[in-house]
């Protein structure tokens, strides 16, 4: 399956929700850099991202997250990761697709 | 696994240049290869020596070229972009009549053909940028 990454914050860009919509099901999905806002507990995007959860599986840099603060506000499901799982994620899909 | 990785956005800019450099870290430490870092577009920015920033703050340029010796890493400028953004090695400065050259060491610059290349080649292409 595909990796996708996702660098940019769901309330300036249409990147995460493009993601969402595009992506097969089992895909592996990635937030990074401010794309990490799209893990948090109670916007306005936090369901849509639950529905994702479903059919797929999301991951955050957890570098990222702790670096604005909001470790105490990730949905639960999921996956924080470091830079060596990034790595292994993009070694175990068949390729990675960044949503720039 | 053989990896390539694009960068294709400017150093201090949001945080692709640090997330691509990290990213290349790890996967050296576990071993992978890293057959190519090519800069495109604002990202030919990671390899001018001019950068200067305050002795406090990571080296973003620096960083690059030590990398890249420690691993013998091919950091690939891409050439349009930099002509048009003012990067040039000592030889393209010549080329097109200029008074100073500017590309980091372990930089080089070449065409979008070693992009391509590096998508053939590599089992895996990662992007980072803007």
């Amino acid at each position: 399956m595909l990796l996708h990454t996702v660098n940019k914050s769901p309330f300036q860009h249409a990147a995460l929700g493009s993601c969402l919509r595009l992506s097969k099901d089992g895909s592996a999905i990635l937030l990074i850099e401010d794309g990490v806002y799209g893990a948090l507990k109670g916007t306005k995007i936090s369901s849509d991202i639950e529905n994702a959860m479903k059919t797929k599986k999301v991951y955050a840099l957890e570098p990222d997250i702790k670096a604005r603060g909001v470790q105490d506000r990730v949905l639960d499901g999921i996956t924080l990761i470091d830079y060596a799982g990034f790595v292994d994620l993009a070694a175990e899909n068949k390729a990675v697709e960044a949503w720039l | 696994m053989k990896f390539g990785i694009l960068v294709s956005e400017g150093p201090y800019t949001h945080q692709a240049a640090d997330s691509a450099y990290l990213f290349t870290k790890a996967a050296l430490e576990k071993g992978h290869e890293i057959y190519r870092i090519f800069f495109y577009h604002d990202g030919v920015n990671n390899g001018t020596r001019l950068t200067t920033p305050p002795q406090d703050e990571r080296h973003i340029v620096n960083r690059w070229s030590e990398l890249a010796e420690k691993h013998k890493l091919d950091l690939v400028v891409c050439v349009a972009a930099a002509q048009r953004r003012g990067i040039a090695d000592a030889e393209e400065a010549k080329r097109n009549g200029k008074d100073g050259d500017n590309l980091a060491p372990g930089f080089r610059i070449s065409g979008l053909g070693q992009l391509v290349e590096a998508g053939i080649q590599c089992e895996r292409l990662v992007t980072f940028g803007d």
